[in-house]
């Protein structure tokens, strides 16, 4: 019986999509896990052939952990004569493991700063892009609007030419205004580019959420916006998962705006990484680590709206 | 519990005009049944009346107050949808907590669970109440959509069709027993079927809609004794009225066409008629005849047996006498 059936596929097709999966996943995990590893390496093993890739081993491919690369990203340094370093004692376990190599800690990287602006940044764009996303959506599912196509289209266009064509009008604009180089000019940027794409994976969304919800709780006596968020929104999670997901990655990983908009104040860390390539040399394990660090919110984010993600659509509450 | 009364609602969708000009009171305390066919304009007339379609002309007064400017909220009706709509993400205990915890009503949370212990006991799902809304069967579904309207004590109840996705048995029991708490609570009651047996069963009223239009009005005895149309009568009764040319008979002149329920043939004298055949439903016996090219149902004794290509003799008995258009003449 089983093997006729649609929904249940034979053990050994199982068994074969599985080990598809696998190996699709071992591909796709090597290169990450290669950065997370080299982050834990010091300079020296980081480039050294063969490669190193065994944690904590005498072989061959073994390397001794270390946390250089972690300090060298966090902070700047200046090497010392041998009288100095000899008069000083290391103050901590990061001073103690850069003094390996004749230097000291003078303070910390930028590092820190630009992350941190790229999560307010990244968030608030995110934020901000599916609170109006959801409510532009809602009204463009339920109500009659006047040209709503061509509002929709309208919206759409905006995503059909490069943002970056744009680049020097908005430069000029942000310029006078004195949004140049602040965190609400790149949120307001970031989620003038991401506001189409979630207006319409919301809309799309919305519209398949059928309205005798909202109207059985007209009828339960809410008001027209209390049914929208008691019925309509928790049944749009998933969307709204998805599409927070979406805008995210695009807002976290953003570089040419980022680039050509911010310098001291409200720089990304998209713009900043590469600058550590030219501090003193290229620290592979520098650079691994703040790639690594980089990659962590938005897989962070994603796993946490995970159950949103999975869960799908509800079926069956509505008779057809 | 309220009068809700009708003024010439009409309301078109684009060229279709679903509902047109009907006026109708619906008393304090009346089970009022609305039985028409599938697009007659049922469920447009019940989102009229609470308020989630706009009225093209007419009005609608609930309790002697003009309701049109009122939001659905306002016009305090509780509907159940054809389309059962339980909230996905809440368990069945919190769908039916749902009205009650409303703005306008803010009950007391023990207040609450007394009242949905109470519905649910009643609608035999009390072992349900801590599923989530989308663990259920279709029926129990049902259920609590008819429990999310029983739990409060609006002007009028709604009901779309509310026991048509129910298997036959459960359909009878919820029958009888929303005719109990109707009947118990003297609430009023607009209940829209296609199923003849609930709305003679129910109803202390029955209003006909064809096409958008109401067409008779009245109680389920005059309904059904005095249809006003081929349309109406055929509405009511099974197996359906007959409807034949009246010169098929000897001394039935009054109109062009006769309709005649199985109470209205006489077995046993009058025109010849051949059986084609004869079904045994149990509760009643079937009989397909033929009578000179036309076909007529009526019904035979069950212990009876007659059997094809035999032959038997009808006659009319106060037969129902319409015009060529279907009007109703005497
Ligand atoms: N929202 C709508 N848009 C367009 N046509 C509609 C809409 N609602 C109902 N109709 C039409 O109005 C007529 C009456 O529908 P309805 O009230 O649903 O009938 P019933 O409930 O008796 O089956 C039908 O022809 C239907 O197609
Ligand atoms: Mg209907």
């Amino acid at each position: 019986m089983s093997s006729f059936s649609v929904n249940e596929p034979s053990n050994r097709t199982k068994w074969f999509a599985g080990s598809l999966v696998i190996l699709y996943a071992i591909i796709t995990m090597i290169p990450l896990v290669w950065i997370a590893l080299t982050g834990f390496k010091s300079p020296a093993d980081a480039i050294s052939y063969p490669p190193k890739y065994i944690i904590g081993s005498d072989s061959e491919a073994g390397f001794q952990p270390t946390l250089e690369g972690y300090v060298n990203l966090f902070t700047t340094r200046t090497r010392q004569t041998q009288e100095f370093l000899d008069a000083n004692p290391p103050e901590n376990w990061a001073d103690e493991i850069v003094r390996k190599y004749d230097m000291v800690i003078v303070g910390p990287s930028k590092f820190g700063e630009r992350f941190l602006n790229s999560v307010i940044i990244g968030f608030g764009s995110t934020f901000l892009s599916v609170f109006l996303g959801t409510l532009a959506a809602y009204a463009f599912s339920r109500f009659k609007i006047p040209l709503a196509d061509d509002l929709l289209f309208f919206i759409l266009s905006t995503r059909m030419m490069p943002p970056i064509a744009v680049a020097i009008p908005i430069f000029l604009m942000f310029r006078n205004l004195g949004l140049s180089d602040t965190h609400l000019g790149m949120i307001l940027l970031y989620t003038a580019v991401n506001i189409s794409l979630a207006v319409w994976l919301l809309k799309s969304f919305i519209d398949g959420i059928p309205t005798e919800y909202e109207e059985a709780a007209l009828i339960d006596g809410y008001t027209r916006f209390q049914a929208f968020y008691k019925v309509v929104l928790p049944q749009a999670a998933t969307g709204i998962a998805s599409t927070a997901i979406f805008c995210l990655i695009f807002a976290w990983n953003e570089y040419a705006f980022a680039v050509l908009l911010t310098t001291a104040n409200a720089q990304t860390a998209p713009p900043f990484i590469p600058t550590i390539i030219g501090i003193g040399g290229l620290d592979w394990p520098a650079i691994a680590a703040g790639v690594t660090l980089f990659l962590l919110p938005v897989m962070i984010f994603t796993i946490l709206l995970r159950k949103h993600l999975l869960r799908g659509i509800t079926f069956g509450a509505v008779r057809k | 519990m309220a009068e809700v009364q009708l003024n010439g609602i009409s309301k078109a969708f684009g060229k279709t005009q679903a509902v047109k000009d009907i006026t109708m009171t619906i008393g304090d305390g009346d089970f009022v049944v609305l039985l028409g066919p599938t697009g007659a304009g049922k469920t447009t007339t019940l989102r009229l009346i609470s308020g989630l379609e706009k009225l093209d002309s007419g009005s609608v007064f609930i309790g002697g107050r003009d309701v049109v400017h009122d939001t659905p909220a306002q016009r305090d009706v509780a509907m159940v949808f054809q389309q059962y709509s339980l909230y996905p993400h809440l368990t069945v205990r919190d769908n039916l907590a749902f009205p009650l915890r409303s703005p306008i009503l803010k009950t007391p949370e023990d207040e609450i669970t007394r009242k949905v212990q109470e519905i649910a006991e009643i609608l035999q799902i009390p072992h349900k109440l801590d599923n989530k809304a989308t663990a259920l069967s279709g029926g129990e579904m049902q259920r609590v959509s008819i429990g999310r309207a029983l739990v409060r004590n609006p002007s009028i109840y709604l009901m779309d069709e509310p026991l048509s996705s129910l298997d036959a048995k459960l359909r009878a029991d919820l029958r009888v027993e929303l005719k109990r708490i109707q009947a118990d609570l003297g609430s009023t009651l607009l209940y829209v079927t296609h199923d003849q047996i609930e709305a003679m069963t129910m109803a202390t009223h029955i209003g006909v809609l064809e096409e958008g239009q109401l067409v008779q009005y009245g109680t389920p005895k005059e309904v059904y004794e005095n249809p006003v149309s081929v349309y109406v009568a055929s509405r009511l009764g099974q197996p359906r009225i007959n409807i034949l040319p009246s010169n098929l008979f000897p001394g039935t002149h009054k109109g062009p066409q006769i309709g005649l329920r199985p109470e209205n043939i006489q077995q046993g004298d009058g025109i010849e008629a051949r059986v084609l055949r004869s079904e045994h439903l149990g509760d009643q016996t079937r009989l397909h005849l033929e009578v000179q090219g036309h076909p007529v149902t009526t019904l035979t004794d069950p212990h009876q047996d007659v059997g094809s290509d035999a032959t038997i003799k009808i006659s009319p008995q106060n037969p129902l006498y319409f015009d060529a258009s279907g009007a109703r003449v005497v």
